[in-house]
């Protein structure tokens, strides 16, 4: 990799607002932004990101202001790595319907596991199912 | 005719174009907004044609595919068409992993999108 690369990390406990959650994701995204990904990359990163951090406040603390939300983020030369917890009671992500089932392709939401599980290298829900680990290895997709 | 504060809208023929002031469409109370200002295109301005060009648009998240899905129900319902156009490859790719792009009509530009209706 010609370029310089500087390690840096995140590691921050925010309530369940959504602005809250919204200002975080760009202050991360920004720094994502200066490195070296790939426009496909970088969506994909922004996708999963919001995702995680949305789901998080939404559906695990359910929009409780009491609760909090906790942001990891370490940025490395070969990937980065997220998890993101909640205080929610957590859930089965097995449980999930699939979303491209026929039956259910037609159901506004559902979506987002999905989506993360596309465009992440790795993507991981601990066994109570609040706290989700995402990772993306860089140069994954290049030929 | 009511006012539009997500959306921007061009009648072309009988067909209702609307493109996407946010060129991220991902905040919640944004969404929110921009559903309503659809849904309303079809239930009280009654338009039977729409349109969706995405070209101004690089992201949208999970919650904004929701909306659309919803839209789409409601213009079937009135007996409407709706189609979508220029979408950029990384969202394409969220409509195909997602499999949505068989349930949406998506044409590559504006041009093929109004001769299909």
């Amino acid at each position: 990799m010609s370029h310089s690369f500087t390690a840096w990390n995140i590691d921050r406990t925010i309530p369940s607002v959504l602005d809250v959650g919204h200002r975080l994701l760009e202050e991360m995204l920004g720094k994502i932004q200066a490195e070296n990904w790939s426009s496909r990359d970088l969506f994909g990163l922004r996708l999963a990101l919001e995702e995680a951090v949305v789901n998080a406040i939404k559906h695990g603390n359910r929009l409780d202001s009491a609760k909090s939300v906790h942001v990891e983020c370490r940025s490395t030369a070969d990937k980065i790595w997220i998890r993101v917890s909640d205080q929610g009671r957590g859930f089965n992500p097995e449980a999930v319907p699939d979303c491209t089932d026929p039956d259910r392709i037609d159901v506004p939401n559902g979506r987002g596991i999905m989506l993360m599980r596309n465009f992440m290298s790795r993507v991981e829900y601990n066994d109570r199912g609040n706290v989700v680990t995402l990772e993306k290895l860089r140069g994954e997709n290049e030929s | 005719m009511a006012v539009h504060r997500r959306l921007q809208l061009n009648q072309v023929g009988d067909v209702s174009v609307v493109r996407f002031v946010d060129r991220k469409i991902l905040d919640e109370a944004n969404i929110q907004e921009l559903g309503q200002e659809l849904f309303q295109l079809i239930e009280e301005e009654k338009r039977k044609s729409l349109l969706l060009n995405f070209s101004s648009v690089e992201f949208l998240s999970s919650a904004a595919l929701g909306k659309l899905i919803t839209l789409d129900k409601k213009v079937k319902a009135h007996g409407g068409k709706l189609k979508l156009s220029n979408i950029r490859p990384e969202i394409y790719e969220v409509f195909a992993i997602t499999k949505l792009n068989k349930l949406f009509d998506i044409k590559d530009d504006e041009a093929d999108a109004l001769a299909s209706f």
